[in-house]
């Protein structure tokens, strides 16, 4: 139950790390990594006794990919969603317990600062429907009143773009409305979006779900390219993929993080029976 | 069980062509009356514009736009020669398109604003308090609007009749249309869209100003074409506020003339019932061109 007191485990570290999952060794989290968002006892609850999300404590670490995964309503996306305080909007979700990005809390910045550092991805593409592809990218910076120079706005689109692989889908018609882009090239257009504000931390919330699995490879593709310069944390309730691209993952149920570990100790080496009995496909 | 099972089909040989009989006798009951039923609506569209086309064109000319009716005995006296009717309803358009407009103007704001409030408090007791008087609002007779208007406004206001009382009551004519229409579309905007605005750390009147309402353009004017076509012909309650009048009047203060209120006037005229028909034609191709444009914008929508 308690994740923190699993990872702590020096001893095994960088080398095990590409090991390949048939050699069965088992590797934690490790440690000596520089960590981004701390969450401490976190609960999330929608109405006054039913919890979603109940008391979580966990370490996302920089410049990695967490993937969050758990069977229908286990609370992962409500998880998710609060790292960037999106539950505000709704005034019924009550949250209790402490996020921190660079430990600082986030409660203490303004939403704006905050969803600069953390951009979203949602599970089906939002590209906004009368703004044309290139004010979509900056769209972050024109909804916020932020001006820019005209040369700065081109390279911010361009640097975006290209990072998504879309550029060169695009370019040509950069003025029209994104009415005529697949669904796949609409879900890069949103990370393009997310990566303008340049965040820290990209939160997706199962953002292939709605894809084919060509479109579905190209973002994952995508994903491992752009943890170079980000950190990313990923809602997904497809096993595989948590397995192909995560570095870590988290396995909750019921609202319970159950296990946070190495995506390799997790597939190969779950502690839990829960976490056994889903990964091996018994349930969920 | 083999003998079960003959019988069953048996039973099913004789009962299947009975069956299919009886069904494809009600469906092709039920076809003709649709359809017989749908003619004779159309039918009806169909002989109104046809006898408005028939009885009025003659009188349509450029005379008919740019100048003010004529009175009885020109009218009389055009009409025992064997002429046209002099004059025409220039008063009547420019009156109606000034109060529309001025309508436009109070209600729209006003409808726009409310329909947010109950776009974003869905489940808030004012909200469902505010949208049961707009039902209520909309269900209110237009002639108790304009005798409440005249009270008001005619009244206290303008001390006599006057385009701005006129321009009042159709406002609130118009105000539950475009506060449903308004909140409707709305709806029809995905929760994700919102949640993409707020995601960028946008405050939430600029998720409003520059994402929700720019989405629901289209339904917006849709909602707002359809009020004006609505209140475009209403007669009752500019009776009581506008009143008419045989001048071009641009004076907010003064009483102004509107299609439907010359309609009215010329029907009490024996001399001039040539020009009801022109004039008729003239509002309903008008309010037709909208309900068509307002058709053609809404076919447009993106979701």
């Amino acid at each position: 139950m308690n994740a923190k007191k699993e990872m702590v485990n020096p001893s095994v570290i960088q080398e095990t790390r590409n090991m390949t999952v048939s050699q069965n060794i088992p590797e934690t989290i490790n440690m000596t990594e520089p960590s981004i968002i701390s969450i401490e006892n976190l609960s999330i609850a929608y109405d006054k006794d039913k919890l979603a999300v109940k008391d979580v404590t966990a370490t996302l670490k920089k410049n990695a990919i967490t993937a969050i995964m758990g069977p229908s309503g286990c609370g992962k996306t409500t998880l998710l969603r609060a790292i960037n305080r999106m539950h505000e909007l709704y005034p019924n979700i009550s949250t209790t317990g402490e996020i921190k990005l660079f430990d600082e809390s986030i409660y203490d910045m303004s939403t704006i600062q905050l969803r600069r550092k953390i951009g979203m991805v949602f599970q089906r593409p939002n590209p906004f429907p009368t703004m044309s592809i290139y004010d979509n990218v900056i769209a972050g910076y024109k909804l916020n009143g932020i001006h820019l120079k005209r040369s700065d706005r081109d390279e911010i689109v361009e640097t975006s773009l290209k990072d998504v692989t879309l550029w060169d889908e695009v370019k040509n018609s950069l003025h029209k409305k994104g009415n005529f882009l697949s669904g796949g090239q609409q879900q890069r257009l949103c990370i393009a979006r997310a990566l303008a504000f340049k965040p820290d931390v990209i939160l997706l919330d199962e953002p292939t779900s709605a894809l084919d699995p060509i479109a579905t490879a190209k973002i994952e593709d995508l994903l491992i390219d752009l943890k170079e310069n980000y950190t990313i944390v990923l809602v997904t309730h497809n096993m595989s993929q948590a397995a192909r691209i995560s570095d870590n993952s988290m396995y909750m149920y019921l609202g319970e993080l159950i296990e946070y570990d190495s995506t390799t100790n997790i597939f190969t080496n779950p502690k839990n029976n829960s976490t056994q009995n889903y990964i091996t496909g018994r349930f969920g | 069980m083999t003998q079960m099972n003959v019988l069953l089909e048996n039973k099913k040989m004789n009962f299947i062509p009975y069956f299919f009989k009886g069904r494809k006798v009600k469906n092709g009951l039920f076809l003709s009356a649709v359809i017989f039923f749908s003619l004779i609506t159309i039918s009806m569209v169909l002989l109104i514009i046809g006898t408005m086309i028939f009885k009025g064109y003659h009188q349509i000319n450029f005379a008919f736009f740019t100048q003010t009716p004529p009175n009885t005995f020109e009218a009389m006296m055009a009409k025992s020669s064997g002429k046209l009717i002099p004059g025409g309803i220039a008063n009547g358009i420019t009156g109606s398109l000034y109060m529309v407009a001025l309508a436009s103007v109070i209600a729209i704001p006003f409808g726009v604003l409310i329909g947010i409030y109950l776009y974003e408090n869905r489940k808030k007791r004012y909200a469902g308090i505010i949208r049961d008087i707009t039902d209520v609002l909309q269900g209110v007779p237009s002639i108790v609007i304009g005798l409440i208007v005249y009270l008001w406004v005619v009244v206290h206001i303008t001390n006599g009749y006057s385009i701005f009382a006129g321009s009042v009551a159709l406002s609130i004519m118009m105000l539950p249309l475009i506060v449903r229409s308004t909140e409707e579309s709305l709806k029809m905007i995905p929760d994700s869209l919102k949640e993409a605005a707020i995601a960028l750390g946008t405050p939430y009147y600029k998720v409003v100003w520059r994402v929700l309402i720019p989405t629901s353009f289209t339904g917006l004017m849709t909602g707002i074409l359809l009020a004006i076509s609505r209140i475009l012909g209403e007669t009752a309650p500019l009776m009581l506020t506008a009143l008419g009048n045989p001048a071009i009047n641009w004076n907010i203060v003064k009483p102004g003339a509107a299609v439907p209120l010359l309609i009215w006037q010329f029907y009490n005229d024996p001399n001039m019932v040539d020009l009801i028909w022109s004039s008729t034609l003239f509002l309903m191709g008008f309010v037709l061109i909208l309900n068509l444009l307002a058709k053609w914008i809404a076919a447009r929508r993106k979701f």
